[in-house]
């Protein structure tokens, strides 16, 4: 089963619910797909990291036979190439992988060529199998990190917990594209309804069942609980604004493993969202 | 006029909360909203006449003329984003598709076509004091580098006269972070006392420090975890960064966010905190 | 020699351009003949890349030097490539920036900055 963790704005907790949700199932597979800030492992501090590599493919010039007729540059929409005094320069940074340079090179000058734009880590935390994707820095985009963080986690029967990254751009949807279920974070100030309502039109979008978590409540009145009831979605916990919540998660701790009291509260949130999840068979015993 | 703009590397660390209270401060007539993913500050700018939108087009997209389409299956085979569909007939999911062009060249019946594509709207608000220029993505669009870029264009395009201007800034070190960073004359960071927070105002800083503009940094909610603060603001001293102020968590400033108002204005520790910040602020961003 | 400066305008009262790869035309100064004209840069409206486009344009154009406030990595190296000058404005009038790179008064660009990702 996977379960996705979204939420339209950072900050709302969308690490801290998937971190705790996913340390309180008996077994479980956390995977960060947020590949530009990446924090989960910070909590889990997994062991035993085996890093994968993650590339795309770029054109690799052959100057010998290229016969300067320039088809490459004028065909690449994003201009990764530029004809200079008789030679094809590639723009790595820019160039999206759309093989169409390489394709329409009429005297097979150029090949594709490997290039790495970030890695995969996976490693052990206790019940926990934590997979990072991490994005270099100044690359353009961490889908193909996305694509294959999931295709190493797609045949799992475990439990699995998808930290995504923010917003609702096309990196969330690749990331929420195989769940069963999403969660969907969100915080109890008119941003926060703000931000909800962009998440809740991209799960109705790609027709995903869904539900929320109010995170950071306080005792005053909360609009995004009024955005919620006022569009018939389910609530599925609200969590309190609480102090020591807020100390041991702002220190990298995990809650759910240093303190009894919110074991019991993931493992009941936990179990509402398998109930949720429709024909689903798998309990988490 | 003076261009402040204010990031946090993470999200959620209350930039936009800090960027309402510089704009009511300041008395700001020109300000800019660049998080365009998710645009915030226009739930706390209320009192203004409508805004003018504008069309932003995005990377084109592919479309097939199922008429014309002999179902060959090329397009397809060659697509690096797997962006064709081929349920009953062959399809381009929008979504996918990066606007590359390698279909629309293969189509022996010329089928496909590359059109322009809306990516979002450019929001601009201008009253005869006041300026405000904000976007906003749509759902699923990638590229909002460039739509920052316009956002910035369309601010600096007002006539309206002021000696400072107030930008938001988007979370993140990628692509829309960097096309906001350049031209401005400050970065002010806003930073939270967590170990992700810290952690991404690391990235942050190292990405802003490049564009050697003026870096200040503050803490928002520094009475969440006073050790990680005071790591904050020894990591300032080290780096040479001036820290110009600390503002505690208080119940109050949800309120006041909730009910559209800056925390300056109404009577709240928050609020005389970020005063204190304004102030440091702006006799570095002046001087 | 060829020079060209990036510029807001296509006339006389124009003022030098901030920006590289986006400027909406160049000023091109012929240094024998004394001639000014305007090349539209047709690279300013790319999605991405603009930089790049913008510096292919140049090359194209067979200009020898650049004058300008800033410039991208990106567009440095082609510029380089190409053995192309670039050289830094001094105010954001075209005459004068003329004048100066004619009595060898301006130096070249340094701060190369981070490509602007739009």
């Amino acid at each position: 089963m996977k379960i996705a963790v979204l939420s339209g704005k950072g900050g709302t907790g969308k690490t801290f619910v998937s971190v705790n949700l996913a340390a309180s199932s008996k077994k479980s597979i956390y995977v960060d797909c947020d590949v530009e800030e990446p924090n989960g492992h910070l909590f889990f501090k997994p062991n035993n990291i085996q890093t994968k590599n993650v590339s795309v493919c770029i054109p690799s010039v052959d100057s010998a036979i290229c016969n300067g007729c320039r088809n490459c540059v004028d065909f690449c929409k994003f201009n990764a190439l530029a004809y200079i005094l008789n030679k094809v320069i590639v723009f790595e940074e820019v160039c999206h992988s759309c093989g169409g340079c390489i394709l329409f090179c009429p005297t097979k000058a150029l090949s594709e060529k490997e290039k790495i734009i970030g890695k995969i880590e996976k490693g052990i935390s206790d019940n926990v199998s934590v997979y990072t994707g991490i994005l270099n820095t100044g690359e353009a985009t961490g889908v193909p990190i996305i694509k294959s963080l999931l295709e190493d986690t797609k045949n799992s029967n475990e439990l699995t917990i998808i930290d995504c990254p923010p917003g609702s751009a096309c990196i969330v949807m690749e990331s929420i594209k195989d769940a069963d279920f999403c969660v969907l974070v969100a915080e109890p100030t008119i941003f926060g309804v703000h931000n909800l309502s962009m998440v809740y039109e991209l799960v109705n979008l790609f027709k995903k069942p869904y539900g929320v978590i109010l995170n950071k409540c306080l005792d005053v009145p909360n609009p995004a609980e009024e955005f919620c009831i006022k569009n018939d979605i389910k609530i599925l916990e609200k969590i309190p604004y609480d102090n020591d919540l807020g100390t041991l998660n702002s220190n990298a701790l995990i809650c759910a493993r240093e303190n009894s009291k919110y074991k019991d509260l993931f493992k009941t949130l936990l179990a509402k969202i398998i109930k949720e999840v429709p024909n689903e068979t798998i309990t988490d015993s | 006029m003076k261009q402040l703009l204010i990031l946090s590397g993470k999200g959620g660390t209350g930039k936009t909360t800090v960027a309402t209270s510089f704009i009511k401060l300041s008395n700001a007539k020109v300000f800019a909203d660049c998080d365009v993913d998710a645009p915030n500050l226009h739930l706390l700018t209320s009192g203004m006449s409508d805004p003018k939108y504008t069309n932003y087009f995005g990377l084109p997209k592919a479309v097939i003329d199922s008429n014309k389409c002999i179902k060959c299956g090329l397009c397809k085979e060659n697509c690096k984003f797997d962006a064709i569909e081929n349920i009953k007939d062959y399809q381009v999911d929008w979504y996918a598709c990066e606007g590359c062009g390698v279909c629309e060249k293969l189509c022996p019946t010329k089928a496909i076509t590359l059109i322009p594509a809306k990516a979002g709207d450019l929001i601009l608000y201008s009253d005869i004091d006041k300026a405000f220029s904000t976007a906003k993505l749509k759902m699923g669009s990638g590229t909002s580098g460039k739509l920052v870029t316009e956002v910035k264009k369309q601010m600096n395009s007002v006539t309206v006269k002021s000696d400072l201007a107030v930008i938001d800034g988007s979370p993140g070190i990628g692509c829309p972070v960097i096309a906001s960073l350049s031209g401005v004359d400050m970065v002010l960071i806003v930073a939270e006392p967590s170990i992700s927070g810290i952690n991404d105002m690391e990235r942050i800083i190292t990405t802003a420090q490049k564009f050697h503009t003026k870096i200040a940094v503050c803490i928002n909610k520094y009475n969440t975890n006073q050790s990680n603060t005071d790591r904050i603001i020894e990591y300032c001293k080290n780096s040479n960064i001036p820290f110009v102020g600390k503002i505690p968590f208080d119940k109050k400033a949800v309120t006041a966010i909730n009910s559209g108002k800056s925390i300056v204005e109404i009577d709240c520790e928050a609020g005389i905190s970020a005063k204190e910040v304004y102030k440091k602020t702006m006799d570095i961003l002046f001087n | 020699m060829k020079i060209a400066i990036p510029v807001d305008e296509n006339n006389e009262e124009t003022k030098v351009c901030i920006s590289f790869g986006r400027t909406p035309y160049f000023l091109i100064y012929d240094t024998d003949s004394k001639e000014k004209t305007y090349l539209n840069n047709s690279a300013a409206a790319s999605q991405g890349g603009a930089g790049i486009k913008t510096s292919q344009v140049l090359v194209d154009n067979d200009i020898n030097a650049i004058i300008t406030p800033r410039c991208g990595d990106n567009a440095a190296e082609v510029l380089k490539a190409a053995n192309i000058k670039i050289y830094k404005t001094k105010n954001d009038s075209v005459d004068d920036n003329i004048n100066s790179f004619l009595e060898n008064n301006l130096s070249s660009l340094e701060d190369i900055h981070e490509g602007f990702h739009n």
